[in-house]
């Protein structure tokens, strides 16, 4: 026999997701806004000074990081003091509200029964914490 | 029309001021950056692609930035771009999660692959490959002209398994559609191979989601076009996060972009009923004709 969807229940998954969707993209805009200003107008010192960037951003991204001691993984975390840095709260606001829509959903997949569907978003929400994670 | 011939002048006055060398002060960059995301926001929204198919030869080809960071800025720009849209494609039914899941998943996971060797291999290697890559698709949206709703009239295997099926409520054609996908295993693969070349070329692939949902899978062309926004928000959330933690992402370039595209893309919607959609895509196809030429030529090392 074959089972079809219950639109009413895709229905809640979808509003559910697109609230979530929604709330991160607006925070993540103002927080990227509110850090850039404070960023280029020097109310927060950058790691990087501002006016030797024209002489590294044309280098690779290996070259870069040796010349500035820039750090990769996490560890930008330690340095939220400067500008620069704490743009990448917003940045990362970003790169997670994909892994908070999945991970709100997951609960509801798996109360309606979606196994399948529950199974796929916890494998993604795996995939995605894996590339978040970083080098080990 | 005034939108992408602003563009194609944004770009060219760019190398302008790259020659000029250090004289040009930091600040010109972010605010040019500014300037051709928002008009670039506008013009992807009316033209129907993505923005990272023409942030990466535009801003690779004419800005003083290396492929590494431009990568990284069109994987985040392209991502916030289909965050901000998501939620209205999703209420309104456009976007189907029950059709993105499953093509996430596979996407996604190629595209992480993808982003740690893009990441990896030399600059001049990928610069070639993204001319040769970015004329393509121009040529591919340049045939792909007219692509309709083709409809799958029964589901195979896979489909039925994941119940790849729904209705839509389409306002402008007055009907409710009954639609259902085929070919899953082959729409699977499409995806992860989409997912790897975005990885790679820092590209959403909108371009590529579209054609492979609507023609290959047999998903109606809204559902498609919606889908394809949400595939690409979770397809580049991993290649995004590779970017982040390798360290190429250089906010100076990145926050400007971000904030550019999405107010841009929001002129855009509210221009799209009014704009002559095909004009904006033959210059469209003019811009990523140039940009891609200028990304082969400077990959083979014939105009650096």
């Amino acid at each position: 026999m074959e089972l079809k969807p219950d639109p009413a229940q895709d229905a809640q998954v979808q509003a559910l997701y697109a609230s979530w969707l929604d709330i991160g993209a607006r925070t993540g805009f103002a927080v990227s806004l509110v850090a850039l200003l404070a960023y280029v107008s020097g109310a927060m010192t950058p790691f990087v000074p501002l006016a030797e960037l024209p002489a590294l951003w044309s280098l690779p991204v290996g070259r870069y990081l040796e010349l500035t001691n820039a750090p990769t993984g996490w560890n930008w975390l330690r340095l939220l003091v400067h500008g620069d840095y704490l743009n990448l709260v917003g940045i990362v606001l970003f790169a997670s509200v994909t892994i908070a829509c999945y991970a709100r959903i997951l609960l509801v997949l798996l109360r309606q029964g979606e196994r399948l569907y529950a199974l796929i978003a916890a494998v993604e929400i795996a995939v995605l914490l894996v590339a978040a994670a970083g080098p080990a | 029309m005034r939108a992408a011939l602003l563009l194609l002048a944004l770009a060219y006055s760019a190398p302008a001021w790259a020659a000029e060398g250090a004289a040009a002060p930091w600040w010109v960059w972010p605010i040019a950056l500014f300037a051709v995301t928002f008009v670039l926001g506008i013009v992807a929204v009316v033209a129907g692609i993505g923005g990272g198919v023409l942030f990466v030869p535009l801003v690779g080809g004419f800005f003083p930035f290396h492929l590494d960071f431009v990568r990284g800025a069109a994987l985040l720009l392209a991502l916030s771009g289909t965050l901000a849209a998501g939620p209205l494609l999703l209420r309104s039914g456009m976007a189907n999660l029950r059709l993105v899941m499953p093509l996430a998943l596979a996407g996604s996971v190629a595209s992480f692959a993808g982003a740690v060797v893009g990441l990896a291999a030399p600059a001049q290697l990928l610069q070639t490959a993204l001319g040769v890559t970015v004329i393509s698709v121009a040529l591919l949206i340049w045939r792909s002209r007219g692509i309709d709703h083709l409809g799958a009239a029964e589901s195979d295997a896979l489909g039925r398994m994941l119940r790849l099926e729904g209705e839509f409520e389409d306002p402008a054609a007055g009907m409710r559609i009954d639609w259902r996908t085929h070919r899953t295993l082959l729409g699977l693969a499409a995806f992860a191979a989409i997912g790897f070349f975005g990885g790679v070329f820092g590209l959403g692939a909108g371009f590529a989601n579209v054609p492979a949902l609507n023609l290959l899978m047999g998903a109606p062309l809204k559902i498609a076009v919606g889908s394809s926004g949400l595939v690409i928000s979770v397809i580049n959330t991993s290649a995004a996060w590779v970017y982040i933690n390798s360290g190429a992402v250089l906010p100076l370039l990145v926050v400007p972009s971000i904030l550019g595209v999405m107010l841009g893309s929001r002129i855009g919607a509210r221009l799209l009923r009014t704009t002559p959609a095909a004009t904006v895509r033959r210059l469209v196809i003019a811009v990523m004709l140039l940009a891609g030429s200028r990304a082969l030529l400077r990959g083979l090392g014939l105009w650096n």
